[in-house]
């Protein structure tokens, strides 16, 4: 029998890992962790953005993610670089998120926050299976050949499609910032997300502003997407854990809040990958939803502690 | 009178339906315990409005435990398991039956114990953040499981096979279908009871406004909790009875089910009408007809039939066959309109 | 309360009149029909392998038809298939075998795709006693348990890589350090079982032992342990999303590993689809179209390859070849039993002993293939197209192995 291993690792090479191999595999991880985190961070925004604006969660965001990402394979199949899917793919998913809004959630705004979390499972479920039907169920990747940077003697290697990605992610990130300060729409979709009734008052059409709002978020997922499509795989039934993860960033980060978006993304990132060294790969999704289980209990008591102190 | 009538011709109609229709017989125990599962359900979203992704946690533990006692009570679980379950031992009969009762309990108390140990910490979120909480809970059960060897890991296990000296298969899809039928009713004889004590009205009490129920002095968790409890332990033997059943359990596929059983139940319970006793009850009905009847035949297009479904559903009639019939006929809910007062009302005018 | 009772009522009854009128045509055999049962995985993630095996399916049942179907008896019949779609869900897969079996009558099934979807299934059949010739579940615990009605086309999954390491240990001269990472499920563990014999039997060590949740897209964490370790071998297993996703990370992060064994390299098109970073990947298979199998129906590997790619418009992977094998498998014993008996149907099936384009069948007591081995081939490239080239067994090679693979700043 070989011998007991402890995550992942068999014992003998465990203490070798920790002592000689820890610093440049530390280096790694955490590097990993923070490009996939910022690409988390990226799909994590637009949820937030939605959720903070309609109050709705969405769960087809992850099959958003993914139909963005087809975008950009199409393009690398019929011989264009996928990377200008990131400037193609959002305008094509701004659409696709508009006419969602138009067809369905325009129809779950203004409801209770399970029957959005029902009716998105509802789209999803139905993303999935016309994207088999449209694409195909061949799993397929771009390739977008970048090339690969090496640090540290080539111990540690970072690819440049992630580095790529993770620039692609800030750029696009700092722009919609400044896009929300500063332009019309964007103020109104802040006031909308502040007061959506003192906003309606006030002259502005909120029902164009939601549209609006899905629209971005989609578009954002179309950008995440063809970012993935070259640095990971595309299959029909692949959203789900996008959805997740981004879920999980903007509960830690709360609404509305980019910069917390960006930390807790990265965070996210870089527990993922140490949890894959420590505890072994099996265990690595388990870890990610067991603490955000601990964090929303962990909230809890914070709060109600609070509200004692009230009283 | 014509309550004891219906609910006699509906027990007559389940005790004799795997004689009527030998062919549907597993079919049908399916069916039993989809209900089991929409009612219990409805105990946490329609009557308690706290809409829970995490009730199937209790569904995959019961399953992993009654297996496990089923087969670790006689022989090595650790060598049934191994190499992915190639070593089989066989169960005498009355091992075998010893194991499954022995076995079905546990399935039933200890998820219930479970519930009551993280309930206090998880029901005291509200809203989409208990929702999100559960969602991950049973994500995170399903990883969990499949990484441990004792049970299988991703391997999956075989629960015990039906006994080879007494009876053929008909024997034991008669043996399964009686079992859940019994559990199905004692399910609902057990939340028709609870729901017209004190009980039942604490958790509509939470469910319209909690915090005004505290105020009243009640405390809520304590009630919240002992919901959990119940649900858990009717899932969690629901959940045996599925494993063997079924006779394979995987992870993330049977066990902790979330995309598929996960949601159905909170599908069925809010397509028959959340916060009724009948509306799970017919929502599985029809969601199981319509699921077997039609889906099946449409080889790939059922998901986008699903899809549109649970849209309509959740956007049109969000308060289910039920909610619609009492809109319709609300004399018949008992909700009595007083002729005086209308009168009085009308003559004012 | 009337009017509620009333509608209950109606309803009960409804349910009653809908299951009695659902007539149980035990469909055997209607007509001049054999009716076989299947549950392929035409959604979920599952859905690529699982449309493989159906293409296997259909193009074996039109070609057996439209040349003379079926003999028994004196009387022909024609094959037709019912098609469920199981989700890729284990349990459903369950559920549906238990309803071609009791509601839709069917007596002889086909099996599913993957092995987990095999082992649930295979309970349901062995109870009612339905014979099961199935081309997808290569489990070794599939085999292990006694079934009686459960013949697979193909060889256990324990033996895909085995080969590899054997390999290994032969060009190393000596044990060699092991690394693997396997998805979390049924077939992948039991590759992986079959590489931790094979590492006992060479005296080999397993530095690395990782096991991929079944949403995984990354594996860098694992990589990097490997590229930490560095082993002699990188064995990689996850159906056909693994496959992508570790030649995709090993040549972002220039993993150099002298082997570097993995699995359904064909299924995925691993060749087109990563091109030159997929070279000198050692796969192993059921099936390759360079093998010299012939039979009266297909002819040989090349020409079944070149008209299932006429038919569905891309280069069959082993799992569509062993999918077509099983229905020249069911043929055969039909023809041979005479009869269109269940049971003798099975007592035929368990003498089987032919040869197809796919390979000789022949079931063990299990019900396994024994006569046809394993095949491994290497991703090779010549200027820009690359193709997988037959390595061993060495009857057929056609190419010499590659070892080690040249490191990735000579490349």
């Amino acid at each position: 029998m070989p011998p007991k291993f402890i995550g992942g690792i068999f014992f003998t090479n465990f203490m070798d890992l920790l002592i000689f191999k820890a610093p440049i595999l530390m280096v790694q991880a955490s590097m990993d962790g923070i490009l996939l985190g910022i690409l988390f961070a990226l799909i994590a925004y637009g949820m937030a953005l939605q959720w903070g604006v309609m109050n709705i969660i969405n769960i087809a965001q992850g099959e958003l993610v993914i139909m963005g990402g087809y975008v950009a394979y199409f393009m690398y199949v019929i011989g264009i670089h996928p990377a200008f899917g990131v400037i193609v793919s959002p305008i094509i998913m701004y659409f696709v998120g508009v006419g969602l809004y138009k067809l369905v959630i325009n129809k779950v705004v203004d409801r209770d926050l399970f029957i959005s979390i029902l009716a998105t499972f509802g789209i999803s479920i139905l993303t999935q299976q016309l994207m088999n039907f449209i694409f195909g169920a061949d799993v397929v990747v771009a390739q977008s050949n970048f090339g690969t940077t090496m640090l540290f003697d080539n111990s540690v290697t970072l690819p440049n499609s992630k580095i790529f990605s993770a620039l692609v992610s800030v750029i696009v990130a700092i722009v919609l910032v400044i896009y929300m300060k500063k332009s019309k729409l964007g103020r109104a979709i802040r006031a909308t997300a502040q007061n959506s009734r003192a906003a309606k008052i006030l002259g502005v059409d909120t029902e164009k502003v939601y549209a609006a709002t899905f629209g971005i978020n989609a578009a954002l997922c179309g950008v995440a997407g063809s970012l993935i499509a070259i640095t990971f795989t595309l299959h029909p039934y692949v959203g789900l854990p996008y959805t997740v993860r981004s879920f999980m960033i903007v509960i830690v980060a709360g609404l509305g809040n980019l910069p917390g978006v960006a930390i807790s993304g990265m965070g996210l990132g870089v527990f993922e990958e140490f949890a894959d060294y420590l505890l072994g790969t099996e265990f690595r999704i388990g870890a990610v939803f067991l603490l955000l289980v601990l964090i929303l209990v962990y909230r809890r008591f914070k709060l109600s502690r609070k509200r004692e102190y009230l009283k | 009178m014509k309550k004891i009538l219906l609910y006699s011709v509906l027990l007559i109609f389940g005790l004799v339906a795997p004689f009527l229709f030998p062919a549907f017989k597993l079919q049908i125990s399916f069916l039993w315990i989809l209900i089991i599962l929409a009612m219990t359900w409805d105990v946490q979203g329609g009557q308690m409005g706290y809409n829970t992704f995490g009730n199937i946690l209790f569904f995959g533990i019961g399953m992993y435990l009654c297996a496990g006692i089923q087969i670790g009570m006689f022989f090595p679980l650790a060598e049934w398991t191994v190499s992915g379950g190639e070593k089989t031992f066989v169960h005498t009969p009355t091992q075998y039956f010893q194991g499954f009762f022995v076995g079905l309990v546990a399935a039933g108390i200890i998820p219930a114990i479970v519930a009551g140990l993280i309930g206090y910490g998880i029901l005291g979120l509200r809203g989409h953040y208990f929702a999100i909480c559960t969602l991950a809970l049973g994500i995170a059960a399903g990883e969990i499981a499949g990484g441990i060897e004792l049970i299988g890991a991703g391997q999956g296990m075989t629960s015990p096979p039906w006994p080879k000296n007494i009876g053929d298969t008909e024997l034991r899809s008669e043996f399964f279908y009686y079992i859940c039928f019994v559990l199905m009713i004692a399910t609902f004889v057990f939340l028709r009871w609870a729901y017209t004590t004190r009980f039942g009205l604490v958790l509509n009490a939470i469910r319209d406004n909690e915090d005004k129920a505290e105020a009243m002095g009640i405390y809520t968790m304590r009630y919240k909790i002992i919901g959990w409890v119940v649900s858990a332990f009717f899932v969690g033997m629901a959940g045996g009875l599925m494993g063997n059943m079924v006779g394979y359990i995987e992870p993330t596929e049977v066990a902790f089910a979330g995309p598929t059983f996960g949601v159905f139940m909170i599908l069925m319970a809010i397509l028959g009408g959340k916060g009724t006793l009948w509306g799970p009850v017919i929502g599985a009905t029809v969601f199981h007809l319509f699921k077997e009847g039609f889906w099946t035949f449409f080889l790939g297009w059922q998901y986008v039939a699903l899809g549109v479904l649970i849209v309509v559903i959740v956007v049109f009639f969000p308060e289910g066959i039920m909610g619609w019939l009492r809109e319709k006929y609300p004399e018949k809910f008992g909700e009595v309109i007083d002729e005086a007062d209308r009168k009085a009302q009308v003559e004012l005018k | 309360m009337n009017k509620l009772i009333k509608f209950i009522l109606t309803f009960v009854s409804a349910i009653a009149l809908i299951l009695t009128s659902t007539s149980i045509s035990f469909a055997k055999v209607v007509g001049d029909k054999i009716i076989l049962g299947a549950a392929v995985s035409l959604t979920g993630k599952y859905s690529t392998n699982g449309k493989h095996t159906q293409n296997g399916y259909n193009m074996a049942v039109e070609r057996i038809n439209s040349m003379g179907g079926v003999k028994v008896g004196g009387k022909t019949y024609k094959f037709d298939i019912i098609y469920y779609d199981d989700e890729s869900n284990s349990g459903r897969a369950a559920q549906l075998a238990e309803r071609l079996i009791k509601q839709d009558g069917v007596q002889y099934m086909l099996g599913p795709y993957s092995s987990g979807l095999t082992k649930a299934m295979a309970p349901v059949t062995e109870e009612n006693k339905i014979p099961m010739v199935e081309a997808n579940g290569a489990s070794r615990s599939l085999f292990t348990k006694g079934y009686k009605y459960l013949f697979a086309v193909l060889s256990p999954a324990n033996q895909y890589l085995e080969v590899a390491i054997d390999l290994a240990v032969e060009k190393n001269g000596g044990p060699v350090d092991i690394a693997m990472a396997f998805e979390q499920d049924a077939f992948s563990q039991d590759v992986r079982l079959g590489i931790v014999d094979a590492a006992k039997r060479t005296g080999s060590k397993i530095i690395i032992d990782d096991k991929l949740p079944k949403e995984l897209n990354d594996m860098a964490a694992t990589l990097a342990k490997v590229k930490a370790t560095k082993p002699d071998v990188l064995v990689v297993s996850g159906h056909s999303k693994g496959a992508l996703t570790a030649i995709r990370q090993i040549s972002e992060m220039k993993v150099d590993v002298p082997m570097l064994a993995m699995t359904h390299c064909d299924a995925s098109k691993l060749a087109k689809q990563h091109g030159k970073n997929s070279e000198y990947a050692l796969c192993a298979a059921q099936w390759h179209k360079e093998l010299t199998y012939s039979d009266d129906f297909f002819g040989n590997g090349i020409k079944f390859d070149k008209d299932f790619n006429a038919l569905y418009g891309y280069a069959p992977p082993y799992q569509a070849a062993e999918s077509a094998a099983a229905l020249l498998v069911y043929k055969d014993a039909f023809e041979r039993a005479n009869s269109t008996d269940k049971e003798k149907v099975r007592d035929a099936l368990a003498k089987t002993d032919m040869e197809t384009f796919y390979g000789n069948v022949k079931f063990g007591d299990g019900g396994q293939n024994t006569a046809k081995p394993m095949v491994l081939f290497q991703v090779r490239c010549e200027g820009d197209t690359c193709a997988n080239k037959l390595v061993a067994p060495t009857k057929w090679a056609s190419h010499k192995l590659v070892h080690p693979i040249p490191s990735w700043s000579s490349r």
